[in-house]
């Protein structure tokens, strides 16, 4: 047998341990009984039952589903669009300068995004009146816009690799346009929808930066809660919530890649008992 | 099944009397600067089987695509049935495509598929039930009626794409080449179908190849398309046997033409100095070319003779040295070499098993033909 180098085996170690040591670390601490973080002092799950009576945590967990769920459907919708014009319109006046703004808030910095939203929601406040004040609404808005973008991007290029003969098959059998992109090219882009939704969605979740830019009172979302109470100090309670947090990607994540790996095996064996039939 | 004694009487394109159903008047396609489709102008006749045959790149799926009505013609109209195509969309023309890639839903089932067309007219859900039924029996997919288009093997998804294509009882069906995925013994067994099809249901049908052989076996008639235009419209016996230019006598099978010059020319024949080689070739019909202007014998390589002895004859024979032969079972090829260092290609069928007497390699070698068996090329 072939011995594995030393410096191999060094690698991946100090490669895992880079990556997940702090991640770790933060959820043993989040079971640590005592209130100083940085001392253990034995087993206890209190700090998930002090979570649960933290009203501020708890109404900004809501606020920012709520606001991640509307921002990746709006942008899904919107990005969609944007993606479909990308991919099938090949020529036309200001192509280029489209694709542009499309994909610019994707290398924008997120503080010019969030200060420039936040200087256009004041100066329509001062001409039309809304939006008046600053709180759930501007956060949405300022999301989908950064949002849209990488929906968009996905969109486009699942539409790039799908067959045009398609849809101009369906044209051909007497289909509108319009009924087209519903019946045949919808479903057919449906996991780049799926994909560019959980996208969306995440993204609007752990934004911190634009979200604070664009809120108002009342209207913190999860991350700018974190981000204040840490300023304070770590408390274990922020463990607790991260671990949840952390948790709940674990599980997302495996349940789409044993999806992923099902589909996948039926799709090969459907290919092999094809090939056998002929 | 008569198709033999319909096809050689089958011959609407001369009868006067007889209406193109496809008229393509001096269509022209650029694309930018490229011109795809040249000034082209076609008839084609009910019930037809037209083959559009050229290299790729030659602009025959581009006017395939603006019958279907997916490729706006620059200038020049198209007439269905009498009908100018210019302002119907593709939903709106009584025209359906089967396409190269078949282009099958890949989230619907087989039978959802081949609906698709009717379900877009206002049918009732028996009716449609029905004709599903019957076209499935038709293409001999009864039984894969539920399957997704990934779960079919090759020649079962292009079953698909013509049973959807034909669902709708289209007047005219156009097929980007319809074969060209399908493996070689499933493609010559699928050509037969695709005729007896074409046969039963009476459809129009405009096919889209780069295949000479299939084309041949195919059509009615063959365009022969070269950079946007057409080089030649004829039967597959006229195209073989009398190309119009040397492109098409190239293109078409192989060819072996001799560059020379008419000395003889007279209403019933003529005779032609070949320029390389001391040889006289002898033509037993009249040539309409100028006199002393640059002509091309061009002569099959099935219709040489090859043998050790001289045949006897003044004119129409050429001595050559056998240089590579080629055994492909029914046949062989030799590729005789003469003086000037060109070389012939000659077929001759292998009627004897092992016969002791076949000519073998650095053989001295008599190629002879028929006066008849010469095509004269001016260009």
């Amino acid at each position: 047998m072939k011995r594995r180098s030393l410096f191999l085996i060094s690698a991946m170690v100090f490669g895992f341990a880079f990556l997940y040591v702090p991640i770790i670390s933060l959820i043993v601490y989040s079971f640590n009984k005592s209130k100083l973080v940085t001392v253990w002092a034995g087993f206890s799950t209190q700090w998930y039952g002090a979570l649960l009576q933290n009203d501020q945590i708890l109404q900004a967990a809501w606020i920012s589903l709520r606001i991640a769920t509307l921002n990746a459907t709006v942008a899904m919708a919107l990005g969609t669009i944007a993606g479909f014009v990308l991919a099938r319109f090949k020529r036309f006046r200001g192509r280029t300068l489209f694709t542009g703004l499309v994909t610019a808030p994707l290398v924008m910095p997120e503080v010019i995004t969030g200060l420039s939203l936040l200087l256009l929601f004041v100066a329509l406040e001062s001409i039309i009146g809304w939006p008046s004040g600053r709180g759930f609404a501007t956060i949405t808005i300022a999301h989908i816009t950064f949002s849209l973008a990488y929906v968009a991007v996905i969109v486009q290029s699942r539409l790039a690799d799908m067959d045009e003969s398609i849809e101009e098959a369906a044209l051909d059998l007497g289909a509108r346009p319009l009924k087209i992109f519903f019946m045949i090219t919808l479903p057919i882009i449906a996991p780049a929808l799926v994909a560019g939704w959980l996208l969306a969605f995440t993204l609007s979740l752990d934004d911190l930066v634009i979200a604070s830019f664009v809120s108002g009172p009342g209207s913190s979302t999860l991350p700018m809660v974190i981000f204040s109470k840490v300023r304070l100090g770590v408390s274990p309670e922020i463990n607790a919530l991260a671990t949840i947090l952390v948790a709940l990607v674990a599980v997302g994540t495996i349940i789409a890649g044993v999806a992923m790996l099902r589909s996948q095996k039926v799709r090969e064996r459907d290919v092999q008992m094809a090939a056998a039939d002929n | 099944m008569a198709s033999s004694t319909t096809f050689s009487t089958f011959e609407p394109w001369k009868d006067p009397a007889e209406k193109p159903y496809v008229c393509i008047d001096r269509v022209t396609k650029k694309f930018g600067d490229f011109v795809a489709v040249n000034d082209i102008s076609l008839d084609i006749y009910r019930k037809e089987l037209f083959c559009l045959l050229g290299a790729s790149g030659c602009g025959k799926s581009t006017l395939l695509r603006m019958l279907a009505g997916f490729e706006e013609a620059s200038s020049g109209r198209i007439l269905i049935d009498g009908m100018d195509m210019a302002e119907i969309p593709p939903y709106e023309r009584p025209v359906n495509m089967m396409f190269q890639s078949y282009a099958l839903f890949p989230h619907m089932n087989v039978s959802q598929n081949v609906s698709f067309g009717l379900k877009q007219e206002k049918l009732t859900g028996q009716v449609i039930k029905t004709r599903v039924e019957e076209m499935l029996e038709l293409v001999k997919l009864t039984q894969f009626a539920k399957r997704k288009p990934h779960q079919l093997s090759g020649g079962q998804r292009q079953r698909v794409a013509l049973a959807r294509s034909l669902i709708k009882r289209p007047k005219l069906l156009l097929l980007d080449e319809p074969l060209a995925a399908l493996d070689k013994k499933l493609r010559e067994h699928t050509q037969f179908e695709l005729m007896n099809i074409q046969e039963q249901l009476g459809v129009t049908f405009i096919v889209v190849t780069h295949d000479q052989q299939e084309a041949m076996t195919l059509a009615t008639r063959i365009g022969v398309m070269e950079e946007g235009y057409i080089a030649q419209v004829g039967t597959p016996t006229e195209i073989y046997e009398f190309p119009g230019s040397r492109f098409v006598a190239d293109f078409i099978g192989s060819v072996n033409s001799f560059e020379g010059r008419i000395t003889v020319d007279e209403p019933d024949h003529v005779i032609i100095r070949m320029l390389d080689q001391d040889v006289d070739i002898f033509v037993d019909h009249g040539v309409s070319a100028s006199p002393n202007a640059r002509v091309w014998a061009a002569i099959r390589p099935e219709k040489i003779h090859i043998s050790r002895t001289d045949p006897g004859q003044a004119r129409n024979v050429i001595r050559g040295k056998v240089k590579e032969i080629a055994y492909m079972g029914d046949f062989s090829i030799y590729l005789v070499e003469l003086a000037g260092g060109r070389t012939v290609r000659v077929t001759q069928p292998n009627l004897r098993r092992g016969d002791p007497e076949r000519i073998t390699w650095d053989e001295q070698v008599f190629l002879h033909w028929l006066p008849s068996s010469i095509v004269v090329l001016t260009e």
